[in-house]
């Protein structure tokens, strides 16, 4: 997040005087430029009808992220994985290339697998969202998640939130899949570790439990 | 990304009202995967975008007599999972299985596919369409230009045409259909695309306030076709040369054929001699072989893309056999 960013979140995240993460700080530093302004839509006239125009400042946006509502006020250009991340402090989903090219940023968006680095918050507001935060539930990890543990198909893990995700939306899809399968239908995730190898067997072995 | 007023209609009406009348300041906004990327790097400095998605009657596709009809909105992955597409245009349903990734096919538009930009890195780094130095010296020709043009590049414009569907789409003989503030209209596929000649034009036949409502594929009850691509990676790649094959058989010989590559003009370019190479002829190693040579006879190519003359050859002569040998696998 670069300090021209144009959502810096409220005063009442000020941290305390036990220090200052990364993330707090560059929140802090952005509120110093930022000139929050929350405006109603301006109606044009198009076609007869009037339309309402949104921004560029900030717009109210409602969503729905893992079956819970959320609120912002946000500008037309916010992402939808940096108001994941910068707003909702759902910061499963990375942001890498930010170039719907490694990824690291996949969510599901009407249970289907995207990129959340090249969709905008403003039109994924009526979807429902779902993040990697979403898969475990009471503590308890989702299969995929657990099998990436066990299999070892993890090294450094920046890219794991983005291909477990994209596991699960695959698996759901293609419960039996050919390794030619998998290879086609996980290519859109990028591991520069190269654990390619275990999570093909994370995959094999949810195939084979039925999972 | 530079800020942006967002406005979503929900007509077509509206849609191209809220358009201007010059390219620059608005930009239409389908699944966005080219259109954000365009924005973040600043090639594009939209000052409105038009979300068109909620226009409803842009979704969807329908078969009827007339073959075909395909929502501009229509996501890559829903086009390939539709029975009437795999049914009778399996081609198609394999191409638009090739196109990125799954992520992407789950954003993307067939509109927003025929009307991505080039992926010619010069352009993509904001130095435009037909790029040139301070002295007005083109870049390309003398510069980076190993996934450039290798037909079609005589003038200014080296880039290749983006897209990987679109050459099965004119083989099967797709119509497409715009909407604008004169009204609508319909073009063979193949006539959208332009090479520009400065850097005022573009690469479509599209104004700046039109947009991209329908495709429309006739029946092909009697066509053999194939799409092949080559490239460096089996997945999630741009390719070096695409061709594209509809053959129109009367026993064991080609009655008549297309034959339409990608990756290899700034066009996609249908070939006449590829064509005739065909016609009349059994289709074989020989003639596909014939056909192949012919398709790539008037090849220019510039200083470090003569590789792709031989791939496109390739990529042709592996079409004509996929299709002679019973279409898409």
């Amino acid at each position: 997040m670069r300090n021209d960013d144009p959502n810096p979140k409220d005063s009442k995240d000020q941290p305390d005087s036990s220090g200052v993460s990364r993330r707090d700080f560059l929140k802090i530093s952005g509120i110093s430029v930022a000139v929050p302004l929350v405006a109603s839509p301006r109606m044009v006239m198009a076609a007869g009808e009037e339309v309402p125009v949104h921004g560029p400042g900030k717009v109210p946006m409602g969503f729905t992220i893992n079956g819970k509502n959320y609120k912002a006020s946000l500008e037309p250009r916010v992402t939808l994985l940096d108001a994941l991340r910068d707003q909702f402090e759902l910061t499963g989903a990375k942001r890498v290339c930010d170039r719907a090219e490694c990824g690291a940023c996949t969510v599901l968006m009407d249970d289907k697998p995207v990129y959340a680095c090249s969709a905008l918050a403003i039109e994924a507001q009526h979807k429902a969202i779902t993040t990697v935060e979403a898969l475990t539930q009471d503590g308890k990890l989702h299969p995929v998640q657990q099998s990436f543990v066990e299999d070892d198909a993890s090294q450094c893990g920046f890219c794991t939130p983005g291909f477990v995700v994209a596991c699960k939306a695959f698996l759901d899809k293609h419960p039996r899949p050919s390794a030619e399968d998998v290879r086609r239908g996980l290519s859109g995730n990028l591991c520069r570790c190269g654990t390619y190898h275990g999570i093909q067997r994370v995959i094999a072995q949810m195939a084979e439990k039925g999972a | 990304m530079r800020a942006f007023e967002y406005v979503s209609p929900n007509s077509r009406a509206q849609a191209v009202s809220l358009l201007g009348a010059a390219w620059g300041n608005t930009e239409i906004l389908a699944g966005g995967t080219d259109l954000l990327a365009l924005m973040k790097d600043d090639v594009i400095t939209p000052k409105r975008l038009v979300n068109i998605k909620e226009i409803k009657d842009l979704h969807g596709v329908s078969s009827s007599a007339q073959g075909l009809r395909i929502g501009a909105l229509t996501t890559l992955g829903d086009l390939a999972d539709y029975a009437d597409v795999r049914a009778h245009y399996p081609a198609l349903a394999e191409a638009v299985m090739e196109v990125a990734s799954p992520q992407i096919r789950n954003m993307a538009t067939i509109g927003g596919n025929l009307c991505q930009r080039p992926r010619c890195w010069y352009f993509r780094n904001g130095l435009g369409l037909l790029p040139k130095d301070e002295s007005g010296k083109e870049l390309v020709a003398d510069g980076e230009n190993r996934y450039h043009a290798i037909l079609g590049n005589e003038g200014p414009a080296k880039f290749v045409s983006p897209s990987t569907i679109v050459p099965i789409l004119i083989a099967y003989g797709s119509k497409i259909r715009l909407e604008g503030p004169r009204g609508k209209r319909e073009l063979p596929l193949e006539k959208f695309f332009v090479i520009p000649k400065t850097e005022s034009d573009r690469e479509h036949d599209l104004r700046p306030n039109e947009i991209v409502t329908e495709v429309v594929i006739p029946p092909v009850p009697d066509v053999k076709a194939a799409h092949y691509e080559i490239r460096q990676k089996e997945a999630f790649d741009w390719p070096l040369a695409v061709a594209a094959v509809a053959l129109k058989m009367n026993g064991s010989n080609a009655r008549s054929a297309r034959v339409v590559m990608g990756y290899v003009a700034p066009v996609p370019w249908a070939s006449a001699e590829a064509e005739q190479a065909l016609t009349g002829q059994p289709v074989n190693e020989a003639t596909g072989q014939r056909a192949a040579e012919a398709a790539l006879k008037n090849a220019k190519p510039l200083n470090h893309n003569a590789y792709k003359v031989q791939l496109a050859r390739v990529a042709v002569k592996r079409a004509i056999l996929r299709a002679a040998s019973g279409g898409a696998a």
